[in-house]
């Protein structure tokens, strides 16, 4: 991940060729996210109506404007209608993800000392990008946690769908009733994770959009003639105060828009 | 072994992102105050209230999850093993009395008189001869330690006994080969299950609750009681039982629960 810059270009022209430029949500990516998006609102508002019918907490009730399905079967039919939808693309979310590396680039290695000072910033909303192909510690947690959690949430879920057939899986975690809390408990974490995610998409509208078009151009594209200022940086005339770093994209400085 | 630089996956980005993006967004990203953060998700939650209207019983789309239920019938069928076995509890762990599950409430519930009462028997069996409940008391019989799971999310472990349903099925002459076995009940609520379910070796016929005759709100004098189905399925006051391949919707099957509803 230290020059991802220097590569050779040859590949590149050649993937350019048969792919068109590549983008920072490249297209398979986006297509799952949406798919993605559609299948945990049924998950969640069916899972609301079938929670509804015998609460885990006395004081947690579901609106019924806010849950999926009028009677608790609908809820239950969407239910396992979502769900084939939810673990098939999930699936191919994570073969594509570890197939063409960007776990692997995207979301490690997490430094710990990253994580504190990130988090700082985060908790006081001054969290700033320095190159938005790069999460931060707070973004990689995230993200990670999130799949984490997408896995256990289908893991309990089996065990609730199953215990019987899968008494073994079951038998991991305890009762009946402990498998339907820390389901329960991954939905909060996702619903959580959603709160952050579509408040911070509507405060940059532009990333929102990205996820629709693919966002900026990756390989060449107009945008990045200007940009291997990593290597000789003779160009900085438009922004003259700025002396010729190594790093330019990481100043904060930038008034001139 | 020589250490060889790993050739980078085709779909992987070959340069940086173009970072312009950033540029235009750095002032809104540093203007985020709570207050309007707090503010949009309040509105956001009040988009949400206008969206609660259900699309469920629209003919097309209620059919359209019918059929996603009725697949995953199949596909429960598919994952179903008929020799593996539910986790047994000690007597220690037993509710006393059981939990009431029926589609109505217990106070309405209609005892059987267990003197008049028989059993009826159709469809692929030999002997059709109905039993009367001294006849199955006097058969051996199967105790289970298991948990009752409803499918609304509540769960005990009941102690339950009686003859074992394929021992029944077998003593019967039924055709075991037969696609269902449906049950007709005191209250005119219907159910069936699969054979391999009827024919697993944690199905009987129960009789008693904890060591007693099974008490009226749970199905005296007799009741379906299997490990591998959730609650609805376990039919309660069984009046007749019949063994036969041609599917027929259930009561809750109707009302568009799911029919194989294993567990």
């Amino acid at each position: 991940m230290s020059a991802p810059a220097v590569k050779s270009l040859k590949p590149e022209i050649a993937l350019k060729r048969a792919w068109g430029p590549a983008r920072l949500h490249p297209l398979p990516l986006r297509i799952m996210h949406w798919i993605n998006a559609a299948a945990i609102v049924i998950m969640i508002g069916s899972g609301w109506r079938i929670y509804n019918d015998d609460v885990l907490f006395g004081w947690l009730q579901f609106p019924d404007v806010l849950v999926i399905g009028k009677w608790a079967q609908y809820g239950l039919q969407w239910h396992f209608f979502g769900m084939w939808i939810f673990v098939l693309n999930g699936i191919a979310y994570l073969g594509y993800g570890i197939a063409t590396g960007r776990f692997r680039r995207k979301l490690f290695p997490i430094r710990l000392r990253e994580i504190f000072a990130t988090v700082g910033d985060a908790l006081r909303f001054r969290l700033t990008h320095e190159d938005l192909a790069v999460y931060n510690a707070v973004q990689k947690i995230l993200y990670l946690g999130v799949i984490l959690v997408g896995i256990l949430i289908v893991i309990t879920g089996l065990c609730l769908w199953k215990p019987v057939q899968f008494s073994e899986l079951a038998s991991l975690f305890g009762g009946f009733q402990i498998i339907r809390l820390i389901h329960f408990l991954c939905m909060s974490a996702i619903v959580a994770f959603i709160v952050v995610h579509v408040t911070l998409a509507l405060v940059v509208p532009q990333s929102f959009v990205a996820m629709i078009t693919g966002g900026p151009n990756v390989n060449g594209g107009p945008a990045l003639v200007a940009e291997p200022a990593r290597v000789a940086a003779p160009t900085p005339v438009a922004e003259p105060t700025r002396p010729a770093a190594p790093t330019p994209d990481s100043s904060p400085s930038d008034s001139s828009q | 072994m020589s250490i060889r630089p790993r050739t980078p996956p085709l779909l992987r980005p070959k340069k940086p992102v173009d970072q312009s993006v950033l540029k235009q967004n750095r002032k809104r990203i540093e203007a985020i105050d709570r207050r309007r953060v707090l503010r949009g998700t309040l509105s956001l939650g009040a988009l949400a209230l206008l969206t609660g209207c259900d699309v469920s019983e629209e003919p097309a789309v209620q059919s359209a999850l019918r059929a996603v239920s009725a697949w995953n019938d199949g596909a429960q069928a598919a994952l179903f093993r008929s020799t593996h076995l539910a986790p047994t509890f000690s007597p220690a762990q037993v509710v006393k009395p059981p939990r009431f599950n029926a589609y109505y409430d217990i106070q309405d519930v209609k005892p059987v008189d267990g003197a008049a009462w028989k059993l009826q028997l159709t469809g692929l069996i030999k002997d059709k001869r109905p039993w009367t409940l001294q006849q199955i008391y006097q058969l051996p019989e199967q105790e289970l330690i298991i948990r009752h799971i409803c499918v609304e999310g509540w769960d005990y472990i009941g102690q339950w006994s009686g003859p074992n349903l394929r021992a029944f099925l077998t003593h019967i002459g039924a055709d075991l080969t037969a696609k269902y076995v449906y049950f007709v009940c005191n209250d005119n609520f219907t159910e069936s299950i699969d054979m391999a379910s009827a024919l697993h070796p944690q199905s009987i016929l129960a009789t008693k609750y904890a060591g007693a005759p099974i008490t009226d709100p749970f199905g005296f004098p007799l009741r379906l009681r299997t490990a591998v189905k959730l609650g609805y399925k376990n039919a309660k006051w069984i009046r007749t039982i019949e063994v036969t391949n041609t599917f027929r919707p259930t009561f809750w099957s109707k009302q568009g629960e799911n029919w194989f509803a294993g567990i």
